[in-house]
């Protein structure tokens, strides 16, 4: 059992029995985990110094196992599963979090304080830490986190909607650069492609259209691959 | 110490690898010169599996691309940055200026934004017309043959549009703008600000055999594993030892100085092999400084000599002075009318399609120069900071801010791509009084005297960026988009950046008739030692509300020619 499955059962066993066992469609709850940060990263352009440094710092551990763990169930509430996709533990962001903790120093300690905040919240209402807490029990803290006041900054709201809205946008983040995040998101670009403008559709629906005079200055796609030539007077004759 | 010097002399020896040493480098060695080049850093083709960082997923990085390691994120493809371990510069007290230096072949061509813009006859003679800083000892005319050449060398898209001080090239023709685009030119047309198709030295159009066409990933900041767009060693180096020249790269070599002899001429250059940590010198006929105008002016100022007391090049004590950076402000809105977008791939090149060029008459202004409006938006490829806040947008439609759960995937549906954003560059007045100098204190790693900065903003430069957050306000009303944050005021100097941060430095070597008041000739050879020649920003007069790219490109050009000529001619 790898770090991650551990920490997944940690995080199921707390919570065995409740609708996130249910709800996930087969295709994203599929045998096969998205690669764990804390796996060998494949060649993404780094030089020596900086290679050393992600190796240096995948190899580190940052937070306890309970903080993970707490760390899961937060990420799931704030990003859990629906009937398409997986949610924020499917997508690995509880481990982005650590890695982000250990690359930004400065996340670590409103991390791991925000995290004691949270247990000693549910110990005052409930007598136990967070993880352990009913979903319901979990959910009455997060109401009272989960919204900060509009035009007041965050960093006057208070330690727990301080806290709560940097793990969302950690969450969020986390989540939206994953595999899964990218298909929820459906971001249909980092492909090789011949772009030829708005698609009609879109531009009726916007009510706009491509001026003609604009659009004469254009690109003609049909035209890409032959080479350039111009007039004396740099008027492209192809 | 030993200092290693070889026996060979070679032609010309070009100190630094970017448009300018990338420009010197292929017209020399096609003139059958046998050159060397020195580049501070790394060997980089960004079509090496090992270097690349093109169509990459932003989950291949551990940070998502966050710019902990890199200041333009992981995914950018410059090595360097801001600040570099090991090679500090420091600035005298009360003064602002941040120094980005790119250590790879190609240096911060790897990085730019690739927009081409040619300066017209007015940025050559600007004290003509308002009369501040200083006319250019050239005009439009002298550049003009030079800038078309490398229109078709290197290729840039573009319109004919017949604007006076936009003066039009040899174009590829520009891709059709994107929705946030269609959005902005309908804007800008209501509040008669000018709006045309952007000038980017990407391919939407074959210019050659050798390289490939863009096939819009919007991703040129990561480098073109097809050479689609402009970098100085896919587009000048690379194909210069193709052709067989005779070049000797060096990398990883960190010139110190100019080495002169008692006739006050250049013999060679000295650096330091950053893997041995030695100290080596190589002797050369003629000396090409390209090392960026910062650079340039450290390494004349540190070389220091009997003939040359005050460092080469500097008898006119102006080496390092005139130094100024473009002025930069920006803002960003949230445009309604793109909410809850039917999602297509609109990555497009890598940059804006539509861009505004400097459409006003300073006499109904209260500033002198103008600026250029760069815009961005899109449904573009999430990274580090994506979702970051992203609720918040909610109080512009009377939504709920923060929550969690569905709600956010809600929202996230919502606001992709809703949000888009304006930058102003504009040009800042050359002063003497705003400088680079040798800090005599420092020294970096290599043991070589580093940079002390000294350089403040003025009125017309605040005045300026004020002008900006009033410009951008108007857009975003005409579009009916609400602008995020909160319009900087005068305590703020009006969101101008600070110097350095639009990395558009020049000045330092500037060019002129005179040498008391110059450093440089119009062909950028210095007037103390005519066998050394400066072609990155270094000799600008002034910089126009352009970037300085293509200037650099077809003046090193034209400087290169002259080389070739005056060697001819045995003249050095």
């Amino acid at each position: 059992m790898d770090r991650r499955d551990s920490l997944k059962s940690l995080f199921v066993g707390s919570l065995a029995g409740t609708s996130l066992l249910t709800g996930c469609t087969p295709e994203e709850k599929a045998l096969e985990p998205a690669p764990s940060p804390t796996s060998t990263l494949g060649p993404y352009g780094r030089t020596p110094e900086e290679k050393e440094r992600d190796q240096k710092l995948m190899q580190e551990t940052l937070f306890t196992e309970d903080e993970l763990a707490t760390l899961a169930v937060l990420c799931d509430i704030i990003l859990p599963t629906n009937d398409e996709f997986g949610g924020a533990v499917d997508a690995n962001v509880p481990e982005f979090v650590e890695f982000m903790a250990k690359d930004i120093p400065a996340y670590e300690l409103p991390i791991r304080g925000g995290l004691m905040w949270l247990n000693n919240r549910a110990f005052k209402d409930f007598n136990q830490e967070f993880k352990a807490c009913t979903p319901e029990q979990q959910t009455s803290i997060i109401e009272e986190i989960a919204y900060p006041e509009v035009d007041v900054p965050i960093s006057s709201q208070g330690t727990g909607i301080i806290f709560f809205s940097l793990m969302r946008d950690l969450t969020m983040t986390g989540y939206y650069t994953s595999k899964i995040g990218v298909k929820a998101l459906g971001y249909q670009g980092n492909m090789a492609n011949t772009w030829d403008g708005v698609p009609e559709e879109v531009l009726q629906e916007h009510g706009l259209n491509y001026e003609e005079e604009w659009l004469a200055k254009c690109i003609n796609q049909e035209t890409r691959n032959e080479v350039a030539q111009w007039d004396d007077e740099g008027n492209l004759i192809n | 110490m030993q200092i290693l010097k070889s026996s060979k002399e070679y032609d010309a020896i070009i100190i630094g690898s970017g448009a300018g040493g990338g420009m010197a480098a292929k017209i020399l060695s096609e003139a059958g010169l046998e050159i060397a080049i020195l580049e501070a850093g790394p060997y980089f083709d960004p079509a090496d599996n090992e270097q690349k960082t093109q169509m990459k997923w932003p989950w291949e990085s551990p940070r998502r691309g966050a710019s902990t390691v890199r200041p333009f994120g992981d995914f950018d493809s410059a090595y360097g940055g801001w600040e570099i371990e090991g090679e500090p510069y420091t600035r005298a007290e009360g003064t602002k200026f941040d120094w980005f230096r790119s250590r790879m072949l190609g240096g911060r061509t790897n990085h730019w934004g690739r927009i081409s813009l040619r300066f017209g006859p007015k940025d050559f003679k600007h004290k003509d017309v308002d009369g501040l800083g200083e006319n250019w000892p050239i005009g439009y005319d002298d550049v003009k043959p030079y800038y078309d050449k490398v229109d078709k060398l290197i290729g840039v898209f573009g319109s004919k549009e017949k604007m006076e001080n936009e003066p039009d090239g040899f174009f590829l023709p520009p891709p059709k703008p994107r929705l946030h685009e269609l959005y902005y030119i309908k804007a800008a047309r209501k509040t008669n600000i000018a709006v045309m198709p952007s000038r980017m030295s990407i391919l939407t159009k074959r210019i050659n055999n050798e390289r490939g066409v863009c096939f819009y990933c919007h991703q040129c900041s990561r480098g073109c594993a097809v050479h689609a767009d402009f970098s100085s060693g896919t587009c000048l180096i690379f194909p210069a030892q193709k052709s067989g020249g005779k070049i000797d790269l060096f990398v990883n070599a960190m010139a110190r100085e100019v080495i002169t002899n008692e006739e006050g001429k250049a013999t060679g250059v000295s650096y330091i092999n950053k893997e041995d940590r030695k100290e080596y010198q190589l002797k050369g006929k003629v000396v090409v400084l390209a090392a960026s105008a910062c650079g340039s002016a450290r390494i004349l100022l540190n070389s220091k000599s009997a003939q040359h007391p005050n460092g080469l090049g500097n008898s006119s004590g102006l080496v390092g002075k005139y130094l100024h950076d473009s002025t930069g402000a920006s803002r960003s809105a949230f445009v309604p009318a793109l909410m809850n977008r039917k999602i297509y791939n609109e990555d497009g090149v890598g940059g804006m399609h539509v861009y505004t060029p400097w459409w006003l008459d300073n006499k109904k202004l209260d500033f002198p120069r103008g600026y250029h409006m760069e815009i961005w938006g899109g449904m573009g490829m999430p990274s580090y900071g994506f979702g970051f806040g992203i609720s918040d947008l909610n109080k512009h439609i009377g939504g709920t801010i923060g929550g969690y759960g569905h709600k956010l995937r809600e929202d996230v549906g919502k606001f992709y791509g809703a949000v888009m954003g304006i930058a102003g560059r504009g040009e800042c007045i050359a002063r003497e009084d705003n400088y680079c100098e040798i800090d005599p204190n420092v020294v970096d790693e290599f043991g070589i005297p580093v940079l002390r900065f000294n350089y403040t903003w003025s009125d017309h430069e605040r005045k300026q960026a004020k002008h900006m957050h009033n410009t951008f306000e108007e857009v975003f009303h005409a579009m009916g988009a609400t602008p995020l944050g909160t319009k900087p005021g005068k305590d703020e100097d009006y969101g101008l950046l600070a110097p350095g941060q639009i990395i558009h430095e020049v000045g330092t070597t500037r060019m002129g008739k005179d040498p008391k008041r110059s450093v440089t000739n119009e062909f950028e050879q210095l007037h103390d030692a005519k066998n050394v020649f400066v072609v990155d920003g270094g000799p600008f007069v002034s910089q126009a509300d352009k970037n300085p790219t293509w200037t650099i490109l077809a003046l090193a050009w034209r400087t290169s020619d002259y080389i070739v000529d005056q060697l001819k001619k045995n003249n050095i």
